[in-house]
């Protein structure tokens, strides 16, 4: 019935760390593997519940099909927009080079 | 990360014999809306960069989604053109680090799709399955400085937005294609479905139909489907066909050598005709989707459905179907086929409506017209149906009217007999063909001898002389029936 392993490991935090693209210490890896083994602990506790019927729940409001026009509306100023940026060249953001050590 | 595989890693001329290729096709289709799918910003090809952006689509803090009604409508037609059953769908958010998208996330449709379960049947009647059709966002496009603009070398990427955020529906086909001519065929159908819902403009050239292709082997006739790798970055049907065929017979040479395929994204080299791995084998990618918790779901009523379905023009199918009963040509004939894609059975329905010959007009259409419809005129209906007319009552000869239909498309004009009589092409009288008919037999003495004992390929030379000595004005139809009454 519980999808949930026993326990998550450290590996397990190192692994979402690395893709979330947080550089964590040794100490830290430690502290959060606690606090999320805590999170997990508490959900393992609403787990027990008897949920047979229920629907799975994706949002808790009770509104479905928020819709707009397809109209266009004023899009930003680009010197403003490029403006906000770490750096830009020929109207475009500049970033750093994509594959490689991310 | 992304230790690169050697371009060529196996011998590419395996004995293809023994094995079947398995392919399944993910097409991804921009939506021709009048804004982007979550935001109010235009979507539009070949705006000035950053031009079509905003705080949503920028992914900037505070800022919330709302989705483009015009959009899911769309996304249904095009699922319901495909047989899908339109469903209740929720939006997930994709989880990746690149920089085409400013959140970090794609916000895509993931374990509920607004379309599920439909089939799309090729032209000679090969039902290919179609799993979902799903909706999701568009991504900036970067280009790679420095290196050649290969983005291995590359220096730094520069980031244009405009297209972050447009509306795509993604339509994944099930394993049933069995070879590249299958693969280029679907997409070709299926690019006319697009087309035909008013969805898509169709084109692949500015990128707004992009196809994607899983191939796997396996040994003819095994049930088993083998690993697939999914191939990227083809940008033309033809190159669609290429990829497959290289990627089918790379995996072939692998297992003929006892080797064994690894499951992976290669991206196609148009330049060298090969595909590589992109990805390094321990970085498997881990999206972590979850439910978007900026947008409620999506339920679309059953009348809003059901006036979706109502609307929707008839099918490329259908128009083949009733072009081929009008004009009793087969309906998956190639130029059946290409008048359809081209749009224009509606001339072959107003030819048959005025009694011209229908399978002469499919004929025209599919070849001359064909030819022309880049940059031309816009041809006329009643002038296309009227010179066909003029065609089949002998008032000008095939040659003639293919002569006055190029004209027309290229210059345009409304009536086609005044177009002729401004090339000469007056009509050629009986009698006038009757005496050109007997001047060339008069010169032409021991050949006719031959024609008259029997010698019935000798008709062809006749036909020859006759055309060059009415300057290619007689009906070569009439000049037949004449040479056999004379030869009678």
């Amino acid at each position: 019935m519980s999808g949930m392993p026993a326990r998550i490991s450290r590996a397990d935090v190192a692994h979402v760390a690395r893709l979330a693209r947080l550089d964590l210490t040794d100490d830290e890896l430690e502290r959060f593997t606690d606090q999320l083994g805590a999170v997990l602990e508490h959900a393992r506790d609403v787990e027990a519940l008897d949920t047979e019927g229920v629907p799975p729940t994706a949002h808790p409001l009770p509104l479905r099909n928020v819709l707009r026009e397809d109209v266009v509306t004023p899009s930003l100023d680009r010197d403003e927009v490029l403006a906000q940026a770490p750096e830009a060249e020929a109207d475009r953001f500049k970033v750093p080079r994509i594959l490689g050590d991310a | 990360m992304s230790t690169e595989a050697p371009a060529t890693d196996a011998p590419l001329s395996p004995d293809p014999s023994g094995w079947e290729m398995v392919i399944g096709l993910e097409v991804h289709c921009e939506l021709r809306t009048a804004t982007k799918l979550f935001c109010g910003c235009r979507n539009e090809f070949g705006s000035p960069a950053n031009t079509n952006v905003c705080p949503v689509c920028l992914g900037l803090p505070g800022s919330l989604p709302v989705i483009n009604q015009m959009a899911v409508e769309y996304a249904m037609r095009i699922g319901l053109a495909l047989h899908c059953h339109v469903e209740p769908s929720i939006f997930h958010r994709k989880n990746y680090f690149y920089p085409d998208m400013p959140k970090d996330y794609q916000v895509s449709q993931y374990d509920q799709p607004i379309n599920l379960d439909g089939w799309l049947d090729l032209p000679g009647g090969t039902r290919i399955g179609i799993e979902r059709a799903h909706m999701e966002e568009d991504t900036g496009k970067t280009t790679h400085v420095g290196g050649g603009g290969r983005i291995h070398d590359a220096g730094y990427s520069l980031v244009d937005y405009n297209r972050a955020g447009v509306p795509l529906v993604e339509i994944v086909s099930r394993p049933d294609l069995r070879s590249s001519a299958d693969a280029r065929s679907y997409v070709d159908e299926l690019r006319s479905v697009l087309v035909a819902t008013g969805a898509s403009d169709g084109k692949m050239e500015e990128g707004s139909l992009r196809v994607d292709a899983n191939v796997s082997v396996r040994a003819a006739g095994s049930a088993e489907l083998g690993t697939r790798c999914e191939i990227k970055n083809m940008n033309s049907l033809r190159s669609l066909g290429r990829a497959i065929e290289y990627e089918a017979a790379r995996q072939i040479a692998l297992l003929s050598d006892g080797g064994r395929v690894v499951q992976e994204t290669r991206h196609w080299n148009e330049a060298e005709g090969t595909t590589r791995s992109m990805r390094s084998k321990e970085e498997a990618f881990d999206y972590r989707y979850f439910p978007e918790p900026d947008l409620v779901p999506l339920a679309p009523s059953a009348s809003w459905v059901a006036a979706v379905a109502y609307a929707l023009p008839p099918m490329p199918a259908e128009r083949r179907a009733r072009v081929a009963a009008a004009t009793g040509l087969d309906g998956d004939s190639d130029s059946v086929v290409t008048v359809v894609r081209l749009d224009l059975d509606s001339f072959v329905m107003a030819a048959v409506d005025v009694g011209a010959d229908g399978a002469l007009a499919v004929r025209r259409l599919a070849n001359e017209v064909a030819a022309h419809l880049d940059g031309a005129r816009p041809l006329d209906p009643d002038a296309f149906c009227r010179l066909l007319l003029l065609e089949s009552q002998g008032k000008l000869t095939t040659a003639q009217a293919r002569e006055v239909l190029r004209r027309l498309l290229s210059q345009g004009g409304s009536d086609p007999a005044a177009v002729a009589a401004a090339l000469g092409f007056e009509a050629m009288g009986a009698g006038d063909l009757g005496d050109a008919v007997d001047g060339v037999i008069a010169a032409n003495p021991a050949e006719w001898a031959r024609f008259a004992a029997g010698e019935d390929k000798l008709q062809g030379f006749f036909i020859g002389k006759v055309k060059a000595a009415t300057a290619g004005k007689a009906d070569l139809k009439a000049v037949s029936a004449l040479l056999r009454e004379r030869r009678a």
